[in-house]
């Protein structure tokens, strides 16, 4: 067993690109989620009209990454505005449906053989869309700190997603500070009630839509930059739920609740794979019990069963307040 | 209003003087006027109102027995629900077709049978949600507390006062959620404070209050009126209505049946039969329980008498 490698392959992870990926989703789920109460299943949708038009502008375009970019936030406005619309005025499980369906249409979409020649099919966006993005890395080579390691690009991305999360960290809580933000709690525990206070409630919740879905749009930025690839498996429901799993383990309607979430989501993630590999291999564990092909599996049963126990005796997450809990809403 | 010397409660009698006594009275100043408001569901006609009009400056009760449609009718005025046909409005703007947000900014606030505080949020915070018109809520302004924090400020400033005055002051920092169902009803009138109505609208503002907070709600209802708002309530609590309301709406099976002074409506022969019940102003003792108790008994006998003969009289072969 080599802890070593253990331990620098759980940070790499737990601070790497992917982490910042959902950490992102995540802080968008919580604007919807966490603040508003807007059962959003389709986060993967958002991120995926991020990533595409920032890939399909250079690579079938040939247009500038920083225009797709701007356009991949337009577009997610157009998306949430589309979602909304019809939905936003019925109970929040209609969003739920709606969302979840409109996300994998989307990905159905994009990656049909219909559009092969502007989304790449099965395939996606992949080639050197980064290029511009990677142009400006300040870095010649990347970190290394005893076991951990992380190359020039990797590290280029790590840092410009850490900023994106602290700004994104930053709008949150100054929103969520405001009385916009004291609406938007107002409309998660009761939309009547608001609605009796002369709060617009449509109109909140579909800021709150918007605002949610720019931020899953940056993670779907990131994404795309981290890999050079945007594929439709990228974007399938496991993403969203990911996504959810990381907020519910920092903890809904807290600032830092993401982040943290994200760090220690990946960095299990990443250890227990790392451990079952290495035990099967070294015959920590015998073949009689687990084969190596079945450890790759064993990381996901395990952290299952972390968040069963997360659930039962930290319900409110990392960051939550139990009291806040116990409180029955009506 | 200073000048005036007369206490409120003749000064609201005299308001209604020369109105008559009839469903649909028209009034000298009406804050609320509404035409022909029906609301169906399905076969069932829940509201079927032809016309009635609430005097400004009034307290005014709406009662009626269950089903009566004095809810429906509430969430009809307010537009949390949407009427089949009919047209109102409010300080002469019509409110038929308006969302239930722009009805209460335009000073129309009400409050609901089943109380709806926001329960994971302060009792303060609640409070100062219920503000109007704050700048702070758009949300180009929102990060940025230079706009908004004078005007927060002020906001607390009213919401504490408030507090004081409901008695929640000690309250404040807890969870909406925490309190009592007594104090979420005041917390919920004193929310609908926040925003300055014209009107309120409460919706069983006694239901499961202790007789003590029942003391001091009143005199909340009552204070309402002598700061020059109006104020509309749902009560089936006949003490409560008798004691504070200066006008009397009796709704039954969607329609109203009765209007007046609460006197002369709970004199109402119709109003007695439909909703209160012949014993309704009389405190029963013992004795005068027993009576009845033995007269109720005494007919069913007589009933159970009836019933063998006929039993009797069904068994011969000639029918």
């Amino acid at each position: 067993m080599d802890f070593g490698s253990l331990f620098g392959q759980t940070i790499e992870q737990a601070f790497g690109p992917l982490a910042i990926v959902y950490c992102l989703a995540a802080i968008g789920l919580n604007v919807h989620f966490g603040y508003t109460g807007l059962l959003n299943f389709g986060q993967a949708a958002f991120m995926a009209v991020g990533g595409y038009a920032m890939a399909s502008f250079v690579q079938t375009w040939g247009l500038s990454m920083w225009l797709g970019m701007l356009v991949g936030i337009g577009l997610t406005i157009v998306l949430a505005l589309l979602l909304g619309i019809p939905t936003l005025r019925l109970r929040a499980d209609y969003l739920a449906i709606v969302t979840i369906a409109a996300a994998e249409a989307l990905r159905q979409t994009v990656g049909s053989v219909t559009l092969l020649e502007y989304f790449g099919g099965q395939d996606g966006r992949q080639g050197n869309f980064a290029r511009e993005f990677r142009d400006l890395n300040p870095f010649d080579e990347g970190l290394t700190i005893g076991p951990v390691s992380w190359s020039a690009n990797v590290f280029w991305v790590m840092v410009v997603g850490w900023a994106l999360v602290a700004l994104c960290c930053l709008i949150v809580w100054a929103l969520m500070r405001s009385p916009w933000g004291r609406v938007l709690k107002a409309i998660r525990e009761d939309e009547d009630a608001a609605r009796s206070l002369g709060k617009n409630v449509y109109s909140y919740k579909m800021q709150s839509l918007i605002i949610g879905g720019i931020f899953g749009a940056f993670a779907g930025f990131i994404y795309g930059l981290s890999k050079n690839a945007v594929i439709p498996t990228d974007y399938a429901t496991d993403t969203t739920f990911f996504a959810y799993t990381v907020l519910l383990v920092g903890g809904a309607a807290r600032v830092f609740g993401p982040v943290v979430g994200a760090i220690l989501f990946w960095g299990l993630i990443s250890a227990l794979s790392v451990f079952f590999t290495q035990a099967t291999r070294s015959d920590l564990i015998p073949d009689s019990i687990m084969s190596n092909d079945q450890a790759s599996l064993m990381r996901f049963i395990v952290l299952g069963l972390a968040l069963m126990l997360l659930m039962i005796f930290r319900p409110q997450g990392i960051f939550g307040d139990r009291k806040e809990l116990a409180i029955d809403g009506r | 209003m200073a000048a005036e010397t007369s206490p409120p409660v003749s000064r609201a009698a005299a308001m209604f003087e020369g109105v008559p006594h009839e469903p649909g009275a028209k009034k000298p100043d009406p804050i609320v006027v509404a035409d022909g408001v029906k609301r169906t569901f399905g076969g069932l006609v829940a509201v079927d109102v032809q016309h009635v009009e609430i005097q400004r400056g009034a307290i005014t009760a709406l009662i009626g027995p269950n089903g009566a449609g004095k809810t429906t009718f509430f969430n009809l005025l307010t537009c949390f629900d949407h009427a089949d046909e009919g047209r109102w409005s409010f300080n002469g703007t019509d409110l038929t077709k308006m969302s239930a947000s722009r009805v209460a900014k335009t000073g129309m606030i009400r409050t609901f049978q089943l109380t709806k505080v926001l329960a994971k949020l302060t009792v303060i915070e609640n409070m100062r949600v219920g503000a109007a018109g704050q700048s702070g809520e758009r949300l180009w302004k929102a990060m940025f507390p230079m706009f908004w924090r004078a005007e927060e400020r002020a906001n607390t400033e009213k919401a504490d006062e408030l507090l004081k005055r409901f008695l929640l002051d000690k309250k404040r920092e807890d969870f909406a959620g925490s309190l009592s169902g007594g104090q979420r009803k005041l917390l919920e009138m004193a929310r609908a404070l926040m925003a300055d109505p014209e009107l309120v609208m409460l919706d069983e503002p006694m239901a499961g209050v202790n007789p003590a907070l029942k003391q001091s709600l009143l005199g909340h209802v009552k204070s309402l009126r002598e700061e020059g708002r109006t104020v509309l309530f749902v009560e089936h609590d006949m003490d409560m209505v008798r004691d504070i309301s200066d006008w009397v709406i009796v709704m039954a099976q969607g329609q109203i049946v009765a209007e007046g002074p609460p006197d002369s409506v709970m004199s109402d022969q119709r109003v007695i039969d439909a909703y209160l019940g012949a014993h309704h102003d009389t405190e029963l003792t013992f004795e005068a329980e027993e009576k009845i108790l033995a007269e109720a008994e005494a007919e069913l006998d007589e009933l159970a008498a009836e019933r063998g003969a006929d039993i009797a009289t069904e068994g011969e072969p000639d029918e």
